[in-house]
């Protein structure tokens, strides 16, 4: 896109001090499915530091490697290609870091070349233009732990000399080859290729050649991996494949609300334990307060949901790992065609029920940008798990429970799902609009899938991510919940008068409240509230934490005690029933998320659309909210 | 269209067309340069032999086995991708 270009011409690559022709910076390139990203944590472990490459929404994974001699490398995970001409973005910042072209990344001294060794042709054909840059190339034949197993085999040796580069057979899930591969990333110095190719944009040329090159290695193909069709012949079934995808995400949604449940009581009881214990610790003083009202208060109640957050990035990289994940996305694909999306976008959809910002780096999969902003720009409205606190809180002091189906359902749990329902509706109803208006023109590229093999997940790759998430995660807790917590305990607690605190109503907090008072009033809400709607602009989960604050509820009840019954207690005496649903309609729809809209920009590449998705889903909350106030009143 | 001529040309046969299990070698791809580009690198190209695999519910979108990998189209991409006529069929299929 044209933002990539400016960015590339506008800063030239920083030239790198080598070292007598030992290689410093080393790409990891292969096709999408071909076991890149399993060799790239393999080699790099923890070491890895993901950004985003300028402009563009491209993630950018680099990591260390030691190699002989103690010395360390960088490798850097290039997104999976199928070649290297300029149709997507992917391509475009493969092709810009290989060439050097990329800002602030030198161009790479050598290549990783990930293949698919189990189907050998078809890999080394779109590996043809990568060999033919010229880079010091080691050829990385993956799973051939695979294609031993099913029959296959080829001559590492003879395809080396056919293809002029070094030839390693590997399994980096197994982690087969590894040694041969850090042998080669400690070499000093590179052996000159010289590789007779194909015209490398006459796609059956190079088809031909790959045969030709496989064949004088003694390539035998693999057999048809049996199980693969067996598991496909369930899981694809007519109707027991949709009968087991529904299974399969009822079963996600259940178990991130069940059994992710005792983890996060334990977590809660971890937080309020530690927080007594230091409140016992410290002299009382305004540090304490701080401490125990703010930070404990404030961060805990959003550590909470760490456990439901990896219980999702658990069942849904299991899914991805093994295989099913693509079954699924096929299965869904006519249904999401009918709102305008593609099958591809469901696994994000359905992530966004615990958390938009996951979900929204999960939108990488999809290939067609125009799908991809459609994805992210709706998924904010699936109710996502720092909701439930306010509906809870909301729910359970206006809604006496009764039951409506028996012992299945009741009113609060009804109540509950009619707000799923709510978010999304309005998801589907955007993403309509979406298609009509903003993102009217038609991807060029149609809906393509490969279907992997299915695939034993390693507890290595699922493990490494896992960790991954839960650091972002504690990165956002421990930053900007913690910042707007802390501020709002300052704000509630000046200006001084006499040493003492002020009234709350009289506090800086208090005012900027009462600011926006006007402002919400036709949606019945006072001052108290408008400061929760403000703090909550951080993340939505902090208004619970703040009304407590607010209602100056005993600091032990505070914080994540949505169930007290001190804080519904003041809230049924500050709201109608009529706000108390305006409240609920409110945080369906708005984006009262400061890192959802932090990743929106940095996934789409600029403000504009994170600026366009925030006001689009204020405005739609605000006039949502009042309607829902108007209509309870009429009916009442 | 006007009136029907029997035994005139019939359609060609499309990848939409085949049902489960049934195979035919891909003549031409008729999508923009840059579709057929993506669509060759997936492995449909011309010459090559293509079966029919499941489809999901609906029958949309069908999973193709080609070149040794299943790849899934949409019918309206796969009904752009004309077989060659089944009387011509030769052995020049070179995959699985």
């Amino acid at each position: 896109m044209s933002d990539f270009q400016a960015a590339s011409a506008a800063k030239a690559p920083p030239a790198t001090p080598k070292t007598s022709g030992a290689f410093s910076l080393v790409a990891v390139v292969g096709a999408p499915n071909c076991g890149k990203s399993t060799l790239f944590n393999r080699l790099t472990g923890l070491r890895q530091k993901v950004a985003n490459y300028p402009g563009v929404t491209v993630e950018k994974r680099l990591g260390r490697v030691r190699v002989e001699g103690g010395r360390e490398i960088t490798l850097v995970d290039l997104p999976g290609i199928y070649s290297l001409t300029a149709r997507s973005e992917d391509e475009r910042v493969a092709r810009g870091v290989l060439l050097g072209e990329m800002p602030g990344l030198p161009s790479p001294d050598a290549v990783l070349l990930v293949v698919d060794s189990t189907n050998l042709n078809r890999n080394l054909s779109l590996a043809a233009p990568i060999l033919a840059l010229g880079i010091p190339t080691l050829v990385v034949l993956n799973m051939s732990d695979d294609l031993h197993s099913r029959g296959g085999m080829v001559d590492g040796r003879r395809l080396s000399e056919r293809l002029g580069v070094p030839v390693v057979l590997a399994s980096a899930a197994r982690g087969e080859g590894l040694e041969t591969i850090r042998a080669f990333l400690s070499r000093r110095s590179a052996a000159p290729q010289r590789l007779e190719l194909p015209v490398l944009q006459d796609i059956p040329g190079r088809r031909r050649w790959a045969v030709h090159a496989t064949g004088q290695s003694g390539y035998q193909a693999p057999a048809a991996a049996v199980w693969t069709r067996r598991l496909d012949s369930v899981l694809l079934h007519p109707l027991g494949g949709p009968l087991i995808f529904l299974l399969v995400v009822m079963a996600v949604f259940q178990s991130i609300f069940t059994l992710a449940q005792p983890l996060m009581d334990g977590t809660e009881a971890v937080i309020a334990a530690s927080g007594l214990w230091i409140g016992t610790l410290l002299p009382d003083s305004w540090f304490r307060d701080l401490l125990l009202e703010g930070v404990w208060a404030g961060v805990g109640s959003v550590l909470v949901f760490l456990p439901q957050i990896l219980f999702l990035f658990l069942l849904i990289g299991v899914m991805e790992d093994s295989g099913y994940l693509a079954r699924a996305a096929v299965i869904a694909d006519r249904t999401m065609a009918r709102v305008g999306l593609e099958g591809k976008a469901f696994i994000p959809l359905l992530s966004a029920y615990a958390c938009a910002i996951p979900a929204i780096m999960a939108t990488r999969t999809i290939e067609s940008r125009r799908e991809r902003l459609a994805t992210i720009l709706i998924a904010p409205f699936m109710t996502c798990s720092a909701r439930l606190p306010v509906y809870v809180l909301v729910i359970a002091a206006f809604l006496p429970e009764k039951p409506l189906l028996g012992p299945l359902l009741g009113t609060r749990a009804a109540a509950m799902i009619g707000l799923y329902l709510l978010g999304f509706g309005a998801a589907v109803a955007t993403a309509r609009l979406l298609k009509s208006t903003l993102l009217k023109r038609r991807s060029p590229l149609p809906f393509t899938l490969e279907l992997p093999p299915y695939r034993w997940p390693t507890l290595q790759s699922i493990g490494l991510r896992l960790a991954d998430r839960s650091l972002i995660f504690l990165k956002r807790a421990g930053t900007v919940i913690l910042l707007v917590t802390v501020v709002l305990w300052f704000l509630a607690s000046v200006p001084r008068t006499d040493g003492e605190a002020p009234e709350i109503s009289h506090s800086l907090a208090g005012k900027m409240g009462k600011a926006v008072e006007p402002v919400i009033e036709p949606l019945g809400f006072n001052w108290k509230i408008g400061i929760g709607l403000i703090t909550s602009l951080a993340a939505r989960e902090v208004i619970v934490g703040t009304l407590g604050t607010i209602y100056g509820i005993e600091a032990a009840e505070e914080g994540g005690d949505e169930g007290s019954p001190g804080l519904q207690q003041a809230l049924k005496q500050d709201l109608t029933p009529g706000a108390a649903v305006a409240l609920l309609i409110f945080f369906a729809f708005a984006l009262q998320c400061m890192s959802t809209v932090a990743v929106v920009r940095r996934e789409t590449g600029g403000w504009r659309l994170a600026i366009l998705q925030f006001g689009y889903m204020l405005a739609l909350a605000y006039f949502g909210a009042w309607l829902g106030k108007t209509l309870v009143e009429i009916w009442i | 269209m006007g009136a029907v001529e029997v035994g005139d040309r019939m359609p060609a046969r499309t990848l939409s067309d085949l049902k489960r299990g049934e195979e035919g070698i891909l003549d031409r791809l008729e999508v923009a340069a840059e579709v057929a580009q993506r669509l060759m690198e997936l492995g449909f190209l011309p010459g090559v032999r293509v079966s029919a695999g499941r489809a999901a519910p609906g029958g949309d979108p069908m999973i193709f086995r080609v070149d040794g990998s299943e790849v899934a189209l949409r019918r309206a991409t796969a009904r752009r991708l004309i077989l060659r006529d089944s009387t011509q069929v030769g052995e020049e299929g070179d995959n699985v």
